[in-house]
């Protein structure tokens, strides 16, 4: 089963590049963008098939690396079908 | 005053630290390597500066979950001095031994510069031989030393008396212009709550000479030497 974490910074912490991507869309011509923020997407292929497991085995990854629950929040997304 | 300084893949100030250390103490610190599970006999664990797995997924992310890493835990707990510089201040807060999270700098700019910072308190092991009310100056040289925590936690912070030190001005403003990197309320270190563990930026190992450029550096080590006497 495939795995996808998307880690995105809580609301109320700086992000900076999310920023800076901000001021060169603007410089590119974009209107119209009330803010931009980065955030990283993790790719996991999983031996697990059952996806209450996976859910599981994946929060816990998350909790213990994948993600800094002080400045980051993360969602779980399973693909079954793959 | 025995030390141990624990080495990971990428450590690079690993060096400095054990002659600093030497040179200070007269006593030579063990290096440990990241694949130990138990650390030697040890006053002070030291997590040295560096770019640990080239600060892959978050700067000392991977570091902190590194087999020693319970060991050193054990003895933070235990009430052993543990000292995370730079890159290992990043693996403090990520082991959670240090509140909060130190994210990329807001000038998004790798800074290598001497700053000036105020040290907070001078009644802690690691701040007592600083002269109050003084400014001292030390490198930093991170890419991701913006200090972040919630605002309960920084009131705790401010309120237990954990603020080791602050970036300011050479006159010891802590002021918008003295920050370096977007760091809350100026800090630059913080203390656990014993004040045993204490986790900075700047490089204190760095200046221990006036050969090398200063020695606001050498207090730190040697205020430590004192408290364990």
């Amino acid at each position: 089963m495939k795995a996808r974490v998307h880690i995105t910074l809580k609301t109320g912490v700086l992000d900076p590049q999310g920023k800076a991507i901000e001021k060169t869309l603007a410089n590119l011509g974009f209107g119209g963008i009330n803010t931009v923020r980065q955030g990283k997407i993790i790719e996991l292929d999983l031996a697990e098939t059952d996806p209450a497991k996976a859910q599981a085995q994946v929060t816990s990854m998350c909790e213990q690396l994948l993600a800094n629950t002080v400045i980051e929040n993360y969602s779980v997304e399973l693909d079954a079908a793959q | 005053m025995k030390a141990a300084v624990v080495i990971f893949p990428g450590s690079n100030c690993d060096r400095d630290t054990l002659v600093a250390l030497e040179r200070i103490t007269g006593r030579a610190p063990v290096p440990v390597w990241h694949t130990e599970t138990d650390l030697p006999p040890a006053d002070l664990v030291v997590l040295p500066g560096g770019f640990t797995y080239g600060d892959y997924l978050r700067a000392g992310a991977m570091a902190a979950r590194a087999p020693v890493m319970a060991a050193v835990q054990q003895r933070a707990h235990d009430g052993a001095f543990v000292l995370g510089i730079c890159n290992g201040f990043q693996m403090l807060t990520e082991t959670g031994l240090l509140p909060g999270a130190l994210m990329r700098n807001a000038g998004l700019k790798f800074i290598c510069k001497d700053v000036y910072l105020s040290v907070a308190r001078t009644d802690t092991p690691f701040a007592r031989a600083y002269p109050a009310g003084r400014p001292i100056r030390l490198p930093i040289a991170h890419h991701d030393g913006n200090y972040f925590a919630d605002d309960a936690t920084l009131e705790r912070l401010e309120g237990e008396g954990r603020i080791a030190f602050r970036y300011v001005s050479k006159d010891g403003a802590a002021d918008a212009d003295a920050n370096p990197n977007g760091s809350r309320g100026n800090i630059a270190g913080i203390y656990s709550d014993n004040l045993r563990v204490l986790g900075m930026m700047p490089h204190p190992e760095r200046l221990i000479e006036p050969a090398l450029g200063g020695s606001d550096g050498r207090p730190l080590f040697e205020g430590l030497m004192e408290a364990l006497s």
